[in-house]
């Protein structure tokens, strides 16, 4: 049973093909990985099918809903965290909760049960009322998975979940990503740049390259599929990706990216 | 056959209750969450309460200079009796409110590049809600401010009208109006998309919206051309509801009734723009 699917969707900026008939299949409760580039179109894909942003042409559904007619189903279904640091500093991680619990209906005699709930699946009991500004970028990355996991989504989307992160805390997200899965039955969407990550996390990996699908597998398959003796998951982007050194990304993404990067850190 | 049609009338009846019970029950939720993303930033200014400080500054330079000199000077005639201090208080209370207002869509911006934006736009709130939440946690802020106006007009000795009907109808104009111009704000924001510009054109608006009003001389004074412009200024109501409600002895020209009319009309409209714009500043 599939939860996600993609078909020949397209998003072009002006002249810009962003993301060009790009079609998937995700499937429930399993962990999928979206690879790719800087530039390369993760992002849109995503933005598309979280109802962000509206396709060109093509189409999107999730859980049977479509992205841009049904949006108001789909985003009940879903959860995301974005790339960036997207906790309120100046709130407690308690507080950062209560208001997703609102904003996403949850009835008012199960919020503060859900909310304790979810801090302490991720681990954040005992900081859950300091302000988040105090806390690490591994707690805060953590913080931002509770807040999306509040309303049991059906599918979570996580861009980049461990950018910027100490080995430590990478590991942690790890742990809690794959918990999630198996206690809660979540399928897992997520984009990253760590092949390590990808390779230990995901069941089906997706390459895009220049906004198109380059290739789609389980990471053992696609390893074997290449000619190479001990090819790795890097073997695998490269082959597909080519040896571009400056393939994409703006100034304004790197600029968000490091500060991110400088934040987490 | 009766019985038939007893059921039916039952059942339509029963199907319009349970229409009506729906539609109330989705106008609560909807004002829940309005209230919800006000809550928040009531919250975020216990936290950290700093800002409240600094943002005093600016109107007690207004009351405590500005109008002390011009006092002074003389050359401003109130109508009516009034001194130029209590004809100045109310104007500067909407003045500090629009500054810290007009500013307020730089928030929006600063929400999109950190994913914060995309994680509300992402639950399923409704747009409105999202947009008249971001406007009652402006009023928030300038509900802070007015405990201040108020001070500072105590301390240069006007007597402010204590009527606690009189108080309630000033927060709730104060409120209307940073909700206005927060709004107008975000749209701005969501046109421009990125902070620079946004603090250019914030920059070139809030002087001629605070001059092409009331807020510090009366209409009357004013070139005929600039007459007009302030009588399509929503600040100009916003002042003159102050004036009739803050001090003892005020008086509006307009009507506090037909004020607070303008404001919370111009408020719905803006609402309604922008909640047609936010959801494109992460496109």
């Amino acid at each position: 049973m599939s939860i996600l699917t993609s078909d020949h969707l397209c998003r072009r900026f002006g002249d810009l093909k962003a993301v060009n008939d790009f079609s998937i299949c995700v499937e429930k409760g399993e962990v999928f990985g979206l690879l790719g580039p800087n530039g390369a179109g993760k992002t849109t894909v995503i933005k598309m099918v979280t109802t962000l942003l509206p396709p060109t042409s093509g189409r999107a559904s999730v859980g049977g809903f479509d992205v841009v007619h049904d949006a108001g189903d789909v985003r009940r279904l879903i959860g995301y965290v974005p790339q960036m640091l997207s906790a309120d500093g100046t709130l407690t991680g308690r507080e950062n909760l209560m208001i997703f619990a609102k904003l996403y209906d949850i009835p008012k005699a199960e919020r503060a049960v859900r909310v304790d709930e979810s801090l302490k699946f991720m681990d954040l009991d005992d900081a859950c009322d300091k302000l988040v500004r105090n806390y690490s970028g591994g707690m805060i990355r953590r913080l931002e998975i509770a807040q999306s996991m509040l309303h049991r989504p059906r599918l979570l989307f996580l861009d980049e979940p461990t950018i910027g992160l100490d080995p430590v805390g990478r590991r942690a997200v790890w742990d809690h990503i794959q918990r999630l899965r198996d206690e809660y039955g979540t399928t897992i969407f997520l984009t990253t740049h760590y092949m390590e990550e990808a390779d230990n996390l995901c069941s089906t990996v997706a390459i895009m390259h220049l906004g198109k699908l380059a290739v789609i597998g389980a990471p053992s398959d696609l390893k074997s599929s290449l000619s190479m003796e001990d090819a790795t998951l890097d073997d695998v982007f490269t082959h597909y990706t080519g040896h571009v050194l400056d393939s994409g990304g703006s100034f304004r993404d790197a600029r968000s990216t490091r500060r991110t990067a400088r934040r987490l850190g | 056959m009766q019985e038939v049609q007893g059921a039916l009338q039952g059942g339509w009846a029963r199907m319009g209750f349970q229409r009506l019970t729906s539609v109330a029950s989705s106008v609560y939720s909807f004002f829940d969450k309005t209230i919800s993303i006000g809550e928040m930033e009531a919250r975020k200014l216990r936290h950290d309460p700093t800002e409240l400080i600094t943002r005093a500054v600016q109107p007690a330079l207004w009351l405590l200079v500005f109008g002390e000199v011009m006092a002074n000077v003389g050359a401003i005639k109130p109508p009516g009796n009034l001194s130029y201090m209590a004809f100045l208080a109310p104007g500067i209370l909407a003045q500090s409110v629009l500054f810290i207002a007009i500013f307020y869509g730089i928030a929006v911006i600063w929400e999109r590049d950190l994913g914060i934006l995309h994680k509300f736009l992402v639950s399923p709130t409704p747009r409105q809600a999202l947009v008249l939440g971001k406007a009652l946690s402006a009023g928030v802020r300038a509900l802070s401010q007015l405990v201040i106006v108020y001070a500072l007009t105590l301390l240069v000795g006007v007597s402010i009208n204590w009527n606690p009907l009189n108080l309630l109808l000033v927060m709730v104009a104060v409120t209307l109006g940073s909700a206005l111009f927060s709004t107008f704000s975000l749209i701005i924001a969501s046109l421009v998309k990125t902070r620079e510009r946004f603090m250019g054109i914030g920059q070139i608006l809030t002087m001629p919206l605070f001059f092409a009003s009331s807020a510090i001389y009366p209409i009357s004074i004013m070139p005929s051309w600039l007459q007009v412009i302030s009588r399509i200024n929503p600040l100009t109501y916003e002042v003159d509801a102050l004036r009739g409600l803050m001090i003892v002895g005020g008086t509006s020209s307009y009507g506090v009734g037909f004020d607070m009319l303008v404001l919370f009309a111009g408020m719905i409209v803006l609402v309604m723009i922008g909640s047609w714009l936010y959801p494109k500043v992460v496109m």
